[in-house]
């Protein structure tokens, strides 16, 4: 009888153990909470998605992916602290952060560790640190910036601009990479005005523009801002024009400012209304599951972590470094690579170049008026 | 001019609804010795009590904001008083004050964990027009908003300096045992000026929820700023929240309208340490004796 039942035991636990498959740890550090989280939880559903997909389908290399994830709270000393948690509790490759004044810090840790990053931060000085292990998700804000100056100077016929900004890495890169292309297109600097991080009151600074004889305003901020800035602007009957960069035209903007983002003119580098059936699956896909329509950070969120699928499979083995060598350079198709949704391809510094998207906003709807070529 | 007159009543707009949650600060610190730290959370909580309202329960939205408001009476109120306020105020001063920042705590972080850490929109109550005089557009959600807070803080002063009421509520507040001699039932006032502070809290949550979005941390600044509003124009003076909060307003907007916008939340705290140097009772406060 005893032996029997060990019989038995010993056979539970073979099939136990031949059942379980083997798991590589990947992490995801993101805005969870605080100012950015309007950000970084949509990031997040972005990559739970993609992960949930890669794994049913049998995972990197056959290991199912174990997702661990950290909240940043916004704070870029705890992003840095949770990088490191990150690479002690065993992580693969880090995704994240969304917000670019904690990439910038914790990409060192990451860097110093050799662990490859890829990142859903746009702010320029990301990819121009010579750090071999950052990649961007999308491409960083400085690309895009010439494709506005144009639309405001033909487009608009604008000759005196008003800027408003985020005082944070991501908006002082926006803000420089912009004001370098005013002088390219002959725009005239109106207003310069810098704004805070979860600043909540902006009637000073519509009040500043609506005086400063700007003929177009370009925004640049994160989502909760850019929402509270254009809910002012409409409050105040700011009448001209606003333009801007990612989020200004995003989902999540457009779910917090309401009518408020009517009109509002956006260089989209990632939009859910694109014209693209990778797209368009993957948003009918997000809506089901979490209710409501991915923005561009849900994508980029979503793109990682199929970019680390990929990437890992064309290297062959689960290896860091060959990783972060492998993607330097690297061009893929979405054809092949449908998780990566558009063609993309990553420079020696990580950075993005990919098609873009010139977006308005008509009835609560990203419209986009012209896709814009790869630069 | 257009444009300082147009800051001016932009600052003034958003100064009133800062006075609101000013004058809940005094009140209770009349009322029972109580600093509430949690002050900037129960301005943050009824916006979400709406939210639940019109979202969760399909309400049309004036249903959901009286439904809010009587809520906020209930929780932020009558539940904080028997719950928080009465078992800890017994301990002294010091552990109430350790109990309202965690209390203040737990509402931010169930906020954050029932309803999300995103900002959420919130429906706009007044028309969004603008009006033109002397060539400054004026809002009229900013006109509605400064009158309303005017209204109720007015509609407050009134009841306490009319009212049989609410003279019994200053009685209570300026000597709770003399009162009780002379008959005033000193509990129940306690507890009207705790149901006031909720149903402050909750105008002061709608009106600005509009324009800031509904968020679980919002409260980290509002508090913040009421606390220094109520400083500023004198702690036992419900006049004194009143102008401590416009001024904060008008200051933090000319602050960042002609100073600069990244040193706009050094100003008022600029402005309390001048106010403890110089004139520590606040602008319109009175100096007080308390034995210790």
């Amino acid at each position: 009888m005893l032996k029997r039942y060990l019989v038995g035991l010993a056979m539970a636990v073979t099939i136990g153990v031949g059942g379980a498959q083997a798991q590589v740890k990947i992490a995801n550090i993101a805005e969870l909470s605080g100012a950015g989280a309007a950000a970084g939880t949509v990031w997040k559903d972005g990559v739970d998605l993609a992960v949930d997909e890669i794994n049913a389908s049998g995972g990197i290399l056959g290991q199912h992916i174990e997702l661990m994830e950290y909240d940043s709270q916004t704070d870029p000393q705890n992003s840095r602290a949770m990088v490191q948690k990150a690479i002690d509790d065993g992580a693969y490759v880090l995704l994240g952060t969304v917000y670019s004044s904690s990439t910038v810090v914790n990409m060192l840790v990451a860097q110093q560790n050799g662990y490859p990053q890829l990142t859903g931060s746009e702010a320029p000085a990301i990819t121009q640190k010579g750090n071999p292990f950052i990649f961007r998700t999308a491409f960083g804000s400085q690309k895009g910036m010439p494709k506005i100056g144009a639309y405001l100077s033909f487009g608009l016929k604008a000759s005196k601009v008003a800027i408003v900004w985020a005082n944070t890495e991501y908006g002082k890169g926006g803000h420089d990479a912009f004001v370098d292309v005013t002088k390219e297109f002959n725009l005239e600097i109106a207003a310069d005005l810098p704004t805070e991080q979860g600043q909540a009151d902006f009637s000073a600074d519509v009040v500043k523009i609506k005086n400063s004889g700007a003929d177009a305003v370009f925004a640049f901020m994160t989502e909760e801002e850019s929402a509270r800035f254009l809910i002012e602007a409409e409050k105040q009957g700011l009448e001209l024009p606003i333009a801007g960069d990612t989020v200004l035209g995003s989902q999540k903007v457009i779910d917090l400012a309401g009518a408020a983002a009517e009109g509002v003119m956006s260089h989209v580098g990632l939009s859910a209304d694109a014209p693209v059936p990778t797209i368009q699956a993957m948003d009918k896909k997000f809506t089901e599951r979490f209710g409501y329509r991915p923005d561009h950070n849900a994508i980029k969120g979503y793109i990682g972590a199929y970019a680390i699928k990929y990437v890992t499979e064309m290297v062959g083995e689960f290896d860091r470094q060959k990783f972060a060598d492998t993607m330097h350079g690297l061009c893929l198709q979405a054809k092949e690579y449908p998780g990566l949704l558009l063609d993309i391809c990553w420079d020696q510094n990580g950075e993005v170049s990919r098609e873009s998207f010139l977006v308005q906003v008509t009835n609560g709807q990203q419209q986009i008026v012209q896709t814009l070529p790869a630069n | 001019m257009a444009e300082f007159l147009q800051i001016m009543i932009s600052g003034l707009a958003a100064g009133a609804v800062y006075a609101l949650a000013a004058v809940g600060f005094t009140l209770l610190w009349q009322a029972s010795q109580a600093i509430n730290f949690a002050q900037g959370e129960f301005v943050m909580l009824p916006a979400f009590f709406v939210l639940i309202g019109t979202g969760y329960f399909g309400l049309p939205l004036w249903v959901a904001i009286l439904l809010a408001i009587v809520i906020s009476i209930l929780v932020l109120g009558i539940a904080f008083k028997k719950l928080v306020v009465e078992p800890m105020l017994p301990h002294g001063t010091l552990p109430l004050v350790i109990a309202t920042i965690a209390l203040g705590l737990l509402m931010k972080e169930s906020v954050k964990e029932f309803y999300s850490a995103q900002g959420q929109p919130f429906p706009p109550l007044f028309p969004q027009t603008v009006f033109e005089v002397f060539g400054a557009a004026i809002s009229v959600q900013d006109v509605c908003n400064l009158l309303v807070s005017l209204l109720v803080i007015l509609g407050l002063q009134m009841f306490l300096q009319r009212s049989r009421t609410g003279r019994s509520m200053q009685a209570t507040a300026q000597n709770p045992a003399v009162a009780e001699i002379l008959g005033v039932d000193v509990k129940k006032m306690v507890m009207y000026t705790f149901i006031i502070n909720g149903f402050l809290a909750a105008i002061a949550s709608i009106l600005i929820s509009p324009f800031y979005l509904a968020k679980f941390s919002n409260g980290e600044t509002l508090g913040l700023i009421a606390f220094i509003a109520a400083i500023v124009g004198g702690f036992n003076q419900i006049r004194g929240a009143l102008v401590g909060g416009l001024l904060i307003g008008v200051l933090d907007n000319l602050a960042a309208a002609y100073v600069s916008a990244q040193y706009r939340a050094a100003v008022p705290l600029i402005l309390l340490i001048v106010i403890i140097m110089v004139r520590p009772q606040g602008l319109v406060g009175t100096t007080e004796g308390r034995a210790v």
